[in-house]
């Protein structure tokens, strides 16, 4: 596993926040540190994935995906798990840090809404107070997932400014706990932000890895490639960590390339820049002004990205290609046609990257991330014509 | 070149028998020419001026500073024009604020030498803790200019003995948890609180974030010093001039 120095993965991440939140990150720190050692608190942790979440999740293999893309494909099925999206797995872990904290508010930002109701039903579950930041363009295209945290019992903040989407979301959920240091926890939904957020979503997040690393060993020893998204890219660290150590196997991370101009492919856009408390891969222009970015895909149009990926892009050790809206919406057509599943949006680049791997190399074994289900996308979707 | 330091400002402060006052401006706002000639109307009160240089995602500020900036970075602000604009002033010494991915995008030598060159004596940089700002404050030291130090209520004992014995400059201490903005009043442990600073810290204690009106003023008084920002802001946005909230603040120093 890429070994943290001072929160630094390489030269990337670090803690870079205003005054007032620096004993917050310090506590915060020193609690993950304890939780992580402590056998009752994983074994809290444990139970809940089992029961709550729905855990293990399948590694499903698509034969008639497979057949018609020319290889062998594996789904690992996080749009099974309660809530649809990998995003319960670190919503259920740092809520359970939260409450072992003493903190009975809970502010998070979202994106596709899908972190967003992770949170609120982590929440309700555990009696804690939650506040959800999210873009005001998000709330619109989202809708479904606005009314269900309202249901789950969340107050949901719409934000104006900006694209009105992600960034905005994650500025007032920092500017919230910048307000309520004390009582309240900020349930990041990434492996962005300052540390140990990276680190910690990371290890909330990894479950994914591991398990289909040990399911795929009913096939073989190994997949010859393992596939997922990358918005701030937690569901694609949760697979990688899994892998990450095996060097036969390679790692893939597919950014949104959105249509036109407008882009929200940061590893491959951007240059290092610190945005949200982590030195990272960003968006920028020429005097460091965050860009705004666009994709369909509502979870990975973020001009940031997690600083882990940051350093696997430049150590070579992953690799990061940008598929756009009309290819990901082809491979979202295609997956409920030929396997009768609906994928998220977002998964949905995966998956379209794993298509076109394939037809280059025939005959590859590899393993795509399924991190979320799409049913949240339909209204959004189909009133534009898209689907 | 500025004429004045830091340190002599507060100085001249002292000799007179009063409180610094530290107004903030946003560099572009309302328009380059209104910045510009509020700058001017600034000095005329002013031992230190604050300039902000406008960022796309400021953290740390309230809506009426996040407004400020959106409007100057529109109207096409840039480091550039903002070290143009406040090279010609030979007092008080000027301070920016600004976000570290401001300072990193250019580079961090590059950037302390350009405000150097403009005359500008430090920067504040909200989101760069201590733990983060070496390298930067070596450029700084090497270029004879000041890294502006912060503090928080939350911030723990011990952090806050690290962070005043190597203040520099002034401390900039936040008056209480929240981004910018008015605060109607202030609670005695705020009080309590800058008496604590005030005795680990050998650069004097400034204090921001919500100071707006002379009671202010006096129900903090054992501070150094004042930094008054977004009840600037505001009154420049309902075009006022900020000497009316200036003034009465200066009186009561």
């Amino acid at each position: 596993m890429t070994a943290t120095h001072a929160g630094r993965f390489g030269v990337f991440g670090g803690r870079y926040v205003p005054e007032t939140l620096m004993s917050n990150m310090i506590a915060l720190e020193a609690a993950f540190d304890d939780a992580r050692r402590d056998a009752a608190f994983q074994a809290e942790v444990a139970t809940t994935l089992a029961h709550f979440v729905g855990r293990p999740t399948p590694l499903y293999h698509a034969q008639r995906l497979s057949a018609a893309w020319g290889g062998q494909v594996y789904l690992k099925r996080e749009d099974l798990t309660h809530t649809g999206a990998h995003k319960i797995n670190n919503a259920v872990g740092q809520a359970l840090l939260a409450k072992r904290m003493g903190k009975r508010r809970i502010v998070a930002e979202t994106g596709a809404g899908q972190h967003g109701v992770a949170t609120a039903a982590a929440c309700a579950r555990l009696g804690l107070e939650c506040i959800v930041y999210m873009g005001a363009l998000d709330c619109e295209r989202q809708r479904p997932n606005v009314e269900r945290m309202r249901l789950l019992g969340a107050t949901v903040h719409p934000c104006e400014g900006g694209s009105r989407n992600l960034k905005i979301a994650i500025n007032e959920a920092i500017r919230d706990w910048i307000a309520n240091p004390d009582s309240t926890h900020y349930l990041i939904g990434s492996v962005v932000g300052p540390h140990p957020y990276p680190l910690m979503v990371r290890e909330f997040q990894r479950v994914i890895g591991d398990e289909a690393r040990q399911q795929f060993t009913r096939v073989a020893p190994r997949p010859d490639a393992v596939i997922a998204c990358v918005g701030g890219g937690s569901n694609a660290m949760g697979l990688f960590a899994g892998f990450i150590e095996d060097a036969a196997v390679e790692l893939h991370g597919v950014e949104a390339g959105g249509s036109g101009d407008a882009t929200a492919a940061t590893l491959n856009h951007g240059r290092p820049g610190v945005l949200h408390g982590a030195l990272s891969y960003l968006l920028q222009d020429a005097e460091g002004q965050i860009l705004n970015t666009h994709s369909v895909a509502a979870g990975l149009d973020y001009p940031g990205v997690g600083p882990e990926h940051s350093f696997l892009k430049d150590s070579g050790r992953a690799r990061y290609h940008v598929v756009g809206d009309q290819e990901a919406l082809a491979a979202f057509k295609e997956l409920c046609a030929l396997e009768g599943i609906l994928p998220a949006i977002e998964s949905s680049h995966a998956l379209a990257f794993a298509r076109r791997i394939l037809a280059d190399r025939q005959g590859l074994r590899v393993i795509v991330n399924l991190s979320g289900r799409g049913d949240k996308d339909l209204p959004g979707l189909l009133a534009k014509g898209l689907v | 070149m500025a004429a004045v330091t830091i340190e002599q400002a507060f100085e001249q402060a002292v000799a007179a028998k009063r409180r610094a006052l530290v107004p903030f401006l946003m560099s572009g706002f309302p328009t380059r020419q209104g910045f510009s000639e509020a700058l001017k109307e600034a000095a005329t009160l002013a031992d230190v001026i604050e300039v902000g240089v406008p960022f796309s995602d400021p953290l740390a500020d309230g809506p009426v500073i996040q407004a400020a900036a959106a409007q100057a970075l529109k109207q096409g602000t840039t480091l550039a024009q903002t070290l143009n604009d406040v090279a010609g002033l030979k007092a008080p010494p000027i301070v920016l604020m600004l976000s570290i991915n401001q300072v990193l995008s250019g580079g961090a030598q590059n950037f302390a030498s350009r405000i150097k060159a403009a005359g500008v004596a430090g920067a504040i940089v909200p989101d760069l803790p201590l733990e983060e700002s070496g390298s930067l404050r070596s450029e700084f030291e090497a270029q004879g200019l000041t890294l502006l130090s912060m503090l928080a209520p939350t911030t723990a004992p011990q952090r806050m003995k690290t962070i005043a014995a190597s203040a520099k400059g002034f401390l900039y201490l936040i008056s209480s948890a929240g981004v910018t903005g008015t605060r109607e009043t202030f609670p005695p442990e705020t009080l309590a609180y800058v008496r604590r600073v005030k005795q680990l810290s050998r650069a004097p204690v400034c204090v921001g974030f919500g100071i707006s009106k002379p009671e202010h003023v006096k129900q903090l008084a054992d501070a150094d010093g004042f930094i008054v920002g977004s009840a600037l802001i505001k009154a420049q946005s309902q075009g006022r001039s900020i000497l009316e909230v200036l003034q009465p603040l200066s009186q009561a120093l």
